[in-house]
């Protein structure tokens, strides 16, 4: 017996094939986010002082701008999907939807700002 | 018509904590923590855009004790889950599920997280 509706057996189509991306994009950030979180761990511990001039001038380096991208993008990606997750587990009805809403939003204008801020500071 | 009354399952507060459970709830927590820790990377990144006095006044909350503790913690927490984040790797694989395997990954990710954000420190203040 077949758990398929009569329409998805005429359009043989399956699933939507999406089921396992989330899980995936959670493996891939992951593993970017272990050489890059390291990396700015030891950057940040290794400044000889804390002044705004050489914050300024570590920044403007370009593996340094390089890297602090991909690690906001990659870094934001990452809470976006784990965050998701936990709201699903503890949060329903509309203040789920509501809070998955305000998470995508907050994720995206972080990265953004981020993003700004170091190429402005490059620049 | 009321729900019939059917036999539950045993829950969490039945169970006597151990290792495994400890770290599992752990990494959410350190999760979320570090997800505030993002945003302050974040914050920190637009003050610089922002100019010298912004900078200045962040970095005087970190320097306070709570910010210094509150930095600690981010540390402490990045290495947890970090290391943590490898085991659910390796477990993803098919490996290191066996129980006596899983409390001894476990027991090395809290070492590692202890030495980690030691050493870190230590580069700082040095």
């Amino acid at each position: 017996m077949s758990l398929r509706t009569p329409l998805s057996n005429a359009k043989g189509l399956g699933s939507a094939k999406e089921g396992a991306h989330h899980w995936w994009a959670q493996r891939l950030t992951s593993i970017a986010l272990v050489p890059l979180t390291i990396l700015l761990a030891l950057c940040i511990a290794s400044f000889e002082n804390y002044s705004y001039e050489s914050v300024v001038t570590w920044i403007q380096s370009p593996w340094v701008a390089v890297g602090l991208s991909l690690l906001v993008v990659t870094m934001f990606y990452h809470v976006q999907l784990g965050i998701q997750v936990i709201i699903e587990d503890y949060v329903g009805g509309w203040l789920k939807v509501a809070s998955l809403i305000a998470l995508n939003f907050a994720c995206i204008a972080l990265v953004f700002i981020g993003l700004f801020s170091i190429i402005k500071v490059s620049l | 018509m009321g729900t019939p009354q059917r036999p539950l399952s045993p829950h969490l507060g039945i169970y006597r904590w151990q290792l495994t459970m400890a770290l599992s709830i752990l990494h959410r927590a350190s999760g979320v923590f570090l997800s505030i820790g993002a945003v302050l990377l974040v914050a920190v990144l637009m003050s610089v855009a922002m100019g010298a006095s912004q900078f200045e006044r962040i970095q005087s909350w970190l320097a306070h004790p709570v910010g210094l503790i509150l930095l600690l913690g981010w540390s402490f927490a990045l290495y947890l889950h970090l290391a943590n984040g490898v085991r659910h790797l390796v477990w993803d694989a098919g490996l290191g599920l066996e129980k006596n395997t899983a409390n001894k990954s476990g027991f090395w990710v809290i070492a590692f997280a202890i030495l980690a954000t030691a050493a870190t420190w230590a580069i700082a203040w040095s």
